[in-house]
C-alpha cells in the first residue's frame, strides 16, 4: 500500500505540491485527475525520485517503507514503477538489452535470481503477444522511431515484465488512438489483483472507461480537493474542474 | 546481450581503484643504459643479432630523427619530453625451454593470469615444451604474441599456423628467419622519416609482431598481440608488420596495458599493413594503457603511427579501435587506397575522462579508381577530458568515382570536458562523392532518470547509454574483444556523472 502524508515539494524554490494526503491500499486502482499545472506529473516524479524535485515536508511509504530516502533504482527494486508520459529514447541501445538489463537489475534488487537470455526471451515474447507487439520491437533501439502508441505499449510491456507492486501511469492515454487505448488498458487490467495497486494520472474520463478505478481524486493547485468513487470522473467530464473548484 | 550484464557485474565488483591492470611485475630485467645516441641504436641491433642492412636502416632513421622536431599541431598539451631520460631497451632475463609451468618464472605467469590470458595460452607463451600443438578445448583459439616491455616473450600456435604457410612471430625472429620479406616491406608503408615518432621508432624499435599470410589463405584463427609496459622509465617502441598476399584474409587483435606510475611513459609504435589483390586485413585495437590518475598525474603518452596500404585491386583494410587508456593519444590509423576498387574503413571509439587528451582520427588517401572509404568516429568526453577527431580524406585526380562517407559523433558527459572535430577534405576528382556528417550530444538527465526508474544504477545507466552510442563501432570488433571493450567503456567512465 502507498501512503502519502502532508507531502509538500518544490522545484527551483517554487512550491508545487502543497500538502498531499493519499492512501492507495494494496489491490486497488486509484485515479488522479486535474487540470494542467495542478501538480500531477510533479507528484509522479517526486514519488519516483527524479532529480530537481525537493521534498520540503511530509512522508511517503510503500508497504511501510519510507521511499523518499531511497535512490530511484532502489524505489524500482522496492516495487515502484512509473509509466512515463513521454517515454525516453535511448539511441543504439537495443530494446531487448534494455528490458533484460532492467529486469535483472530489479530482480537482483529484490533478491531474486537473474534470467539468462533464453529465459528472458521466452518471457518477453509471451508478454508481447498479450500486448499485440510485433517481435521486431525487441531489436529496435529503445523507443527510437516508435510511434506514440508503440512507446506507450513499450511502457506497459516493461511494467508487465518488472511486476511492480505499485504502478504510476502518467497520462498513459495521451497520444493513443482508441485501439491502442484498449490494448494498453487490457495490459493494465491484466496486472490487477490482490498484490498490485496503481495510480492512474489522466486528464480525461475516457481512459477510466477501460481502467475502472476504485477511487478518483481531484488534484488542484497542489492539493487533493475532492475524492470519490468512479462516478466522480463522469461528474468532472460533464461539469469541468471549475465546479469542483467552486465547491472547494 | 550477456555482455551488458557482465559489464555491470564487472563494475559492481570494482572498488576504489579503477585501473585493475595497474600492477607491477617484479621480474629480473636487463636494461641498456638510459638515454638515446648512436651507441644505443647499435646496442639494440647487436643485442638482436641483426644483419648489417638493418643496423644501417636504423642509423639512417636516427640521423633523420635528430633533424626533426616533435609535432605540435595536435590539440594536446604536455610538458617537453626529455628523450635522454628514458631506457630504450629493457627485457626480461631469459630462461630457455622450461619443461612445465613449474619451471617458468612465477612472476611472469602471475602477470599472464592477471591479464586474463587462459592457462593453455600461458603455457605456450611461457615456452613450455610440447604446448601449443593443440588448442584449448571448447573455444575458438586465438594465437597470441606477448610483448613484455621491449621484447616479444613468446608466440602461441606457431606450428598450427605453419601448416597453412602462415608466419606469425616476433619481428626479431622474422628478421632472422624471413629476412627477405622484412627487407622488402619494412618501412614501405611508413618510411623511416615519415614523422618524428615514426623516425624514433625506426631507430630504436625493439620488437613487435610479424605476420605473413600466403596467397589464397584464410587465417583460421584470430591473431593477437598483447603489449605490456612493465619496467619503470621505459619507452616501448614496437613495430608491427602485416602482409596479406593476394586473396588472403586475416583478423588481427592488439591489446595493451601498463602499471600505474606517477611518471609519464612514452609509447611510440609503428604498424604497417600491406594488402595485395583481393586480400583483407582487419586490425582491431583495444587500447588500455594506464590513463593517469584522477588528477592527471602519470599515464602513457601514446604517439603511434599506423598505416595500411591497399596495394592490390579489390583489397580491403579495416581499422577498428577502442581507445580508453593513455594520458595522451596521438594516433591516425590510415589507408592508402592504391588498388582499384580497394576499400578502407576506420571505426573508432575514443574516451577521455579525468585529464585524458585524445587527438585521433584517420587519413584516407584515394588514389585508385572506384576506391571506397568509410569513417565512423565516436568520441566520448567526461571529466576534464579533451577529445579531438582529426581526419583527412584526400581524393586524387585518378580516383574516378571514389566514395567516402564520414560520420563523427561526440558525446559529452558533464560540463568541463571538450569535443572537437577537425575534418579535412581534399577532392581533385569531379566524379568522386564525399559525405560528412557530425553530431554532438550529451547524456540527457531524462535518459538517466528513465534507466534508473527501471532499476539501473547511475553508472549502469551511463554504461548502457554509452554502449548504445558506440554500437556501430563495437559491432565491428571480434566477439571476445567486444565484450572486453564494453567493460572498459564503463570502467573508464566510472565516477564521471553525479
Amino acid at each position: 500500500m502507498l501512503r502519502i502524508e502532508g507531502l509538500t515539494a518544490e522545484i527551483d524554490g517554487k512550491e508545487i505540491l502543497k500538502g498531499i494526503d493519499l492512501e492507495v491500499p494494496t489491490g486497488e486502482v486509484h485515479a488522479i485527475m486535474g487540470p494542467n499545472g495542478s501538480g500531477k506529473s510533479t507528484l509522479s516524479y517526486v514519488l519516483s525520485g527524479r532529480e530537481g524535485y525537493e521534498v520540503t515536508a511530509g512522508t511517503a511509504t510503500l508497504n511501510g517503507v519510507d521511499i523518499l530516502a531511497m535512490e530511484p533504482e532502489e524505489r524500482a527494486a522496492a516495487g515502484l514503477f512509473l509509466a512515463f508520459q513521454y517515454p525516453v529514447e535511448l539511441p543504439g541501445v537495443g530494446n531487448a538489452t534494455f528490458l533484460r538489463t532492467a529486469l535483472n537489475a530489479v530482480r537482483k534488487g529484490r533478491g531474486e535470481s537473474e534470467l539468462d537470455a533464453m529465459q528472458f526471451l521466452k518471457l518477453a515474447r509471451q508478454r508481447m503477444t498479450a500486448l499485440s507487439m510485433p517481435e521486431d520491437m525487441l531489436k529496435r533501439g529503445v523507443n527510437v522511431g516508435f510511434s506514440g502508441g508503440e512507446k506507450k505499449r513499450n511502457e506497459i510491456l516493461q511494467m508487465a515484465l518488472l511486476q511492480p507492486s505499485m504502478a504510476i501511469l502518467d497520462e498513459t492515454d495521451s497520444g493513443l488512438d482508441i485501439d491502442a487505448l484498449k490494448i494498453v488498458s487490457d495490459g493494465v487490467n491484466a496486472m490487477r489483483g490482490p498484490n498490485f495497486s496503481a495510480l492512474v494520472i489522466t486528464h480525461y474520463q475516457r481512459l477510466l472507461d477501460y481502467i475502472v478505478p476504485d477511487r478518483v481524486h481531484v488534484l488542484m493547485a497542489g492539493r487533493i480537493v475532492k475524492s470519490g468513487g468512479p462516478e466522480l470522473a463522469k461528474e468532472l467530464e460533464a461539469q469541468g474542474y471549475a465546479s469542483v473548484q467552486a465547491a472547494a | 546481450m550477456p555482455a551488458v550484464t557482465e559489464t555491470i557485474e564487472t563494475v559492481q565488483s570494482m572498488t576504489e581503484s579503477t585501473y585493475k591492470w595497474g600492477f607491477e611485475t617484479d621480474i629480473e630485467m636487463e636494461f641498456a643504459p638510459k638515454g638515446l645516441n648512436e651507441d644505443i641504436v647499435r646496442f639494440i641491433s647487436a643485442k638482436k643479432n641483426e644483419p648489417a642492412w638493418l643496423l644501417e636502416w636504423r642509423l639512417r632513421a636516427f640521423a633523420v630523427w635528430k633533424t626533426m622536431e616533435e609535432p605540435r599541431w595536435a590539440a594536446v598539451k604536455y610538458p617537453p619530453i626529455d628523450y635522454q631520460d628514458s631506457y630504450y631497451y629493457a627485457a626480461p632475463k631469459e630462461k630457455v625451454g622450461p619443461k612445465s609451468l613449474d619451471e617458468v618464472d612465477p612472476e611472469l605467469l602471475k602477470t599472464y593470469a592477471k591479464l586474463g590470458i587462459p592457462l593453455r595460452e600461458q603455457e605456450i607463451l611461457a615456452g613450455v615444451e610440447g604446448a601449443g600443438s593443440t588448442p584449448a578445448e571448447g573455444r575458438m583459439p586465438i594465437a597470441i604474441d606477448a610483448v613484455f616491455d621491449s621484447v616479444s616473450v613468446a608466440t602461441s600456435y606457431k606450428e598450427r599456423l605453419g601448416k597453412e604457410g602462415i608466419i606469425f612471430c616476433s619481428i626479431s625472429e622474422a628478421v632472422q628467419n624471413h629476412p627477405d620479406l622484412v627487407k622488402k616491406y619494412l618501412g614501405s608503408v611508413v618510411p623511416q622519416g615519415d614523422n618524428f615518432f615514426a623516425a624514433l621508432n625506426s631507430a630504436v624499435f625493439t620488437d613487435g609482431s610479424f605476420v605473413y599470410i600466403p596467397k589464397g589463405v584464410r587465417c583460421p584463427m584470430e591473431l593477437s598481440t598483447y603489449f605490456r609496459i612493465n619496467a619503470k622509465s621505459t619507452g616501448q617502441f614496437e613495430r608491427t608488420l602485416i602482409i596479406a598476399d593476394a586473396g588472403s584474409h586475416v583478423s588481427y587483435l592488439e591489446g595493451c596495458t601498463a602499471p600505474m606510475r606517477d611518471e609519464n611513459q612514452l609509447h611510440a609504435a609503428v604498424v604497417e599493413l600491406v594488402a595485395m589483390d583481393d586480400a583483407t586485413i582487419k586490425y582491431s585495437t583495444v587500447q588500455n594503457w594506464y590513463p593517469g590518475d584522477a588528477e592527471g598525474k602519470g599515464g602513457i603518452y601514446n604517439f603511434v603511427t599506423k598505416r595500411g596500404a591497399c596495394r592490390g585491386a579489390r583489397s580491403k583494410i579495416s581499422w577498428t579501435q577502442v581507445e580508453t587508456g593513455s594520458a595522451i593519444t596521438w594516433k591516425y590509423p590510415s589507408c592508402i587506397l592504391q588498388g582499384e576498387d580497394s576499400v578502407g574503413e576506420f571505426y573508432s571509439v575514443a574516451i577521455t575522462n579525468n585529464y585524458q587528451q585524445a587527438d585521433t582520427g584517420t587519413k584516407m588517401f584515394h588514389i585508385g579508381p572506384r576506391t571506397k572509404s568509410t569513417i565512423v568516429s565516436k568520441g566520448i568526453s567526461a571529466g576534464h577530458g579533451q577529445n579531438t577527431y582529426r581526419g583527412l580524406v584526400r581524393i586524387g585526380a585518378k580516383a574516378t568515382a571514389a566514395r567516402n562517407f564520414t560520420q563523427c559523433d561526440s558525446l559529452l558527459i558533464g560540463d568541463l570536458c571538450g569535443a572537437h572535430t577537425v575534418p579535412y577534405i581534399e577532392n581533385r576528382c569531379v566524379s568522386a562523392k564525399v559525405e560528412h556528417e557530425a553530431t554532438t550530444s550529451r547524456i540527457a538527465e531524462d535518459q538517466l532518470f528513465y534507466c534508473r526508474q527501471r532499476g539501473l544504477t547511475q553508472e549502469e545507466a551511463v554504461g548502457l547509454i554509452v554502449n548504445g552510442f558506440c554500437r556501430e563501432v563495437l559491432k565491428e570488433l571480434p566477439m571476445e574483444f567486444a565484450v572486453e571493450a564494453q567493460k572498459l567503456l564503463q570502467i573508464s567512465l566510472e565516477g564521471s556523472v553525479g
